[in-house]
């Protein structure tokens, strides 16, 4: 049975208060372990993350794909602070318009495997507007049948475009693989080519 | 032990906590209590042994601060010779008359009646947070509502 006075205090409870800045206040308290935030670039969807050691996701996958991902493998503290991501967009634009050919934040890459790091590490050395095969990494890491295994690594780099897993491709001119698509993946390299000709 | 990302439970309860606290902390200090609560459950999230009942784990939260946030402001009370007025009756908001008169009662009792009619939380909910059997969880209430009711019966 209800009475009036449970009424009344269900009438009269707070409703729609303010929303408090959550971001910050784990930020002011250094628990911000993981920081994300989805943004709009010119190629497409992308979820941005980043811990205590860099950006540790640039990634083409659902959002709640990435974000267990993120509480799994670093820390479940993961909260969206999309201000905490400007440097980053701003590089990304830059890089889309053609305008910027390295990135300056520190990488985290431990959602990849410790074969898959060495395998993104190797990527990182290819130079902007050029392009290295799956089988010349393989043989760089000294093991020249693992092409295959190489391309498996390079399809899961969690910090695609700022890892340029895009630079790396079959050798006799076929693209290969790309976690956003073979056409960004052309998009990539056509831009890196306009770019890097003029 | 995997837990949901954090951001889940904003995004679910973000708004009940703030509600809870405003109830039960008051509209000068909800703003705290529930910056108090999200604190709280930041540092203690990763050490969660269960993801079960992390909706209750958060208003238990809410409901302690708001509990602590009472006692902080009683122990910086300083006893004068003459109430102001706005010590007597704080700010009330339209319609806040008697959760005002909530703020008075015992600690549990404030506790139980935040979760039960702030947020509907069944009996079974509100023991679990009090820590007591369903049975003395509406003992509480219902020990609650009737000194509301006369407190209330007297306005």
């Amino acid at each position: 049975m209800t009475t009036d006075l449970e009424r009344a205090l269900r009438a009269s409870a707070p409703r729609d208060e303010e929303p408090i800045d959550i971001a910050a206040i784990a930020a002011d308290a250094g628990l911000l372990d993981v920081a994300y935030t989805v943004t709009d670039a010119p190629i497409g969807r992308l979820v941005l993350a980043h811990s205590d050691r860099g950006l540790v996701a640039c990634s083409y996958d659902e959002e709640d794909v990435v974000l267990d991902r993120l509480a799994r493998r670093v820390s479940s503290r993961v909260i969206r602070a999309p201000r905490h991501f400007d440097d980053v967009r701003r590089e990304l634009d830059d890089y889309l318009a053609g305008e910027r050919t390295t990135f300056t934040m520190p990488v985290d890459l431990r959602l990849a495997s410790p074969f898959g790091q060495s395998v993104l590490e190797a990527a990182r050395e290819v130079a902007y507007g050029h392009t290295a095969t799956y089988s010349s990494i393989a043989a760089a890491l000294g093991n020249p049948n693992a092409s295959r295994a190489v391309g498996n690594a390079l399809g899961a780099n969690p910090v695609c475009i700022v890892v340029p897993c895009h630079r790396v491709v079959r050798a006799g001119g076929d693209l290969g693989g790309y976690a956003g698509g073979t056409d960004i993946k052309r998009r990539l390299l056509d831009l890196e080519a306009a770019a890097a000709a003029t | 032990m995997v837990l949901p990302p954090f951001q889940s439970l904003i995004d679910a309860h973000a708004g009940e906590v703030s509600r809870l606290c405003h109830a039960l902390a008051g509209p000068n200090d909800g703003a705290d209590c529930a910056q108090a609560t999200w604190l709280a459950a930041l540092r203690a999230y990763p050490t969660l042994k269960s993801a079960t009942n992390l909706r209750g784990w958060l208003l238990t939260i809410a409901a302690r601060a708001a509990i602590d946030q009472h006692r902080a402001r009683n122990r910086r009370a300083i006893p004068v010779e003459t109430v102001p007025e706005r010590a007597v009756a704080e700010h009330h908001q339209h319609g806040d008359e008697i959760w005002a008169v909530v703020r008075t009662l015992p600690e549990r009792q404030r506790h139980a009646i935040g979760l039960r009619y702030v947020l509907d939380l069944p009996h079974a909910e509100v023991a679990r947070s009090l820590g007591v059997s369903p049975a003395m969880s509406r003992r509480i209430v219902s020990d609650a509502l009737a000194t509301l009711r006369n407190q209330w019966s007297q306005k």
